[in-house]
């Protein structure tokens, strides 16, 4: 592991009690490392603790052994460089678009002239400039969903985590927020971890892949993404891309067989 | 934003016209089956005596004395409701240690009260304020704590990873989520304070809606009593209507109809 990484994971162990007191092991001896600015996806089947594993990064979560790692320092709690976004869109029904956008600012205390101006620009980023004084009710899926990840660049966190961030959006929306994230990414630069069940949107989006299996969950291989940037809708159809995940659907296919 | 829903005229048609067909019948009715107007006066009786009653001031006075019963011990008892709620439900070791009480309570019929509180507080408002407190205190309790409680997992997790105090947490979250349900407790606890103030007011009072129906019904003017209730039955209906107004108004996001409990 390279010392420039800005997330480090080493070792990580993470077991729940259920409820009949069974110990169930959801991440076993998890080890790994992003690197700043960093496009990093986690794909694997439900139950493979991958949204385990994105909280333990947010802090939501401790593990029970191993240890993380920001920028060095490790990770007891909740943090304010880290934003989350959730695959609800998580909005506050009775809060406007941009006064959801603002709640970070009125948790942190942000000045409210510097907040209010930030705010309008993530918006504008977002584009949804039209849309600052609608309620969460008036919006469709794409749109919350796209207040929520300006919600979570609000207090400029060096790192933005996604958990399933399009799992409950329609195919074709879907695919139109793949490209605004990479867009929204490529203008405010952040570490992006996003956790999917979709393997053709984890290879699409990721710098690297990190490919899961389940029960107990660990990482079974990293793979690079070697396709330029930007992405268009074009780079769906490359014949890289289409090989990688054609590979990685044969893998998850042998999973499905085993389990059947 | 908020969505109006005013019913259009041929929806409200039957009600008008069942309401036709009561008022008719209480006309006529009473008189074509034989009953004595002794036991039912017939509506122009009564409209009538309600008049005379407007005119020599038995109404304003009495109802203005109802109402500021009725309205301070809703207004004691909610507050008194939510904030209980919120302390129990931050508190584990409270709610252990409360909750069982006042579920307790919660099952005794508390204007059965009334005699003891006009002893300890006389025969003056205070002691109709306390008693209708006591009544619209548990359906705005009880529904608060379902409502605090109500809070959508991943909602807490946004409000954690923003490294939220206790105090914002409830501020910018459970609180507001929470209105919806208190608003269901208020719609219940409305109606039931006048109820309270109305029964504190039978135990003992000089004042009141209460102690004008108690006058009518000693000196056996039915129609007088017939007067007061339908003075009582606008006055609780009117009451009813702010709280869902304002329940409309400012919990635009969630419709009153869909969370409304019913309180024993």
């Amino acid at each position: 592991m390279s010392a420039a990484s800005l997330i480090d994971v080493r070792h990580v162990t993470k077991a729940f009690r259920t409820r009949s007191g069974d110990e169930v092991v959801a991440l076993s001896d998890i080890s790994l490392a992003v690197q700043p600015q960093e496009f990093v996806t986690v794909v694997g089947p439900s139950g493979c603790g991958k949204s385990t594993l994105l909280r333990i990064l947010a802090g939501l979560v401790l593990p029970s052994k191993g240890q993380v790692r920001i920028g060095d320092i490790p990770v007891a709690g909740p943090r304010r460089d880290v934003g989350m976004v959730f695959q609800d869109a998580v909005l506050l029904p009775w809060r406007t678009v941009l006064e959801n956008v603002l709640l970070p600012a009125d948790v942190i205390g942000l000045e409210r002239r510097t907040a209010l101006a930030r705010a309008r620009e993530l918006l504008a980023l977002v584009r949804l400039t039209e849309f600052m004084d609608k309620y969460p009710v008036e919006l469709s899926g794409g749109m919350r969903q796209r207040v929520a990840i300006a919600r979570a660049l609000m207090h400029e966190p060096a790192i933005l985590l996604l958990d399933e961030p399009f799992g409950a959006l329609d195919a074709m929306t879907r695919e139109r927020m793949n490209l605004e994230l990479l867009r929204i990414w490529q203008v405010s630069r952040k570490t992006v971890v996003l956790v999917t069940h979709s393997i053709e949107e984890a290879v699409f989006l990721a710098d690297r892949v990190i490919v899961m299996s389940p029960r107990p969950g660990t990482i079974r291989e990293f793979m690079d993404v070697p396709l330029g940037r930007p992405r268009t809708s074009q780079t769906r159809a490359e014949p890289e891309l289409v090989r990688l995940v054609a590979r990685l659907r044969a893998y998850f296919d042998s999973l499905a067989i085993e389990e059947a | 934003m908020p969505r109006g829903r005013t019913l259009p005229l041929s929806d409200r048609a039957p009600a008008v016209g069942t309401g036709i067909l009561l008022l008719t019948a209480w006309e006529f009715g009473p008189p074509a089956f034989g009953i004595s107007p002794l036991l039912i006066p017939r509506l122009s009786v009564v409209v009538g005596s309600l008049l005379d009653q407007l005119q020599r001031g038995l109404i304003f006075g009495n109802l203005l004395v109802t109402l500021v019963e009725a309205l301070g011990g809703f207004t004691a008892g909610s507050i008194g409701g939510v904030v209980a709620a919120a302390l129990i439900s931050r508190s584990p070791l409270l709610e252990r240690a409360v909750l069982p009480y006042l579920v307790a309570l919660q099952s005794l019929p508390k204007v059965a009260l009334a005699p003891l509180l006009v002893v300890w507080l006389g025969f003056g408002m205070g002691s109709k304020v306390a008693i209708a407190a006591i009544i619209a205190f548990f359906p705005v309790l009880i529904n608060a704590i379902i409502g605090f409680a109500a809070v959508e997992r991943e909602k807490l997790e946004l409000m954690r990873s923003l490294v939220a105090t206790e105090w914002q947490t409830f501020r910018f979250l459970r609180f507001p989520n929470a209105l919806p349900f208190i608003f269901g407790g208020l719609n219940v606890a409305i109606v039931f304070s006048v109820t309270g103030a109305l029964v504190g007011e039978f135990v003992g009072a000089r004042e009141g809606l209460g102690t004008l129906l108690l006058q009518f019904n000693f000196n056996m003017d039915i129609g007088g009593m017939f007067a007061v209730l339908i003075v009582l039955g606008v006055l609780g209906a009117a009451l009813h209507g702010v709280v869902r107004a304002l329940h409309k108004r400012l919990i635009f996001w969630a419709r009153p109809d869909d969370l409304e409990l019913r309180a024993p």
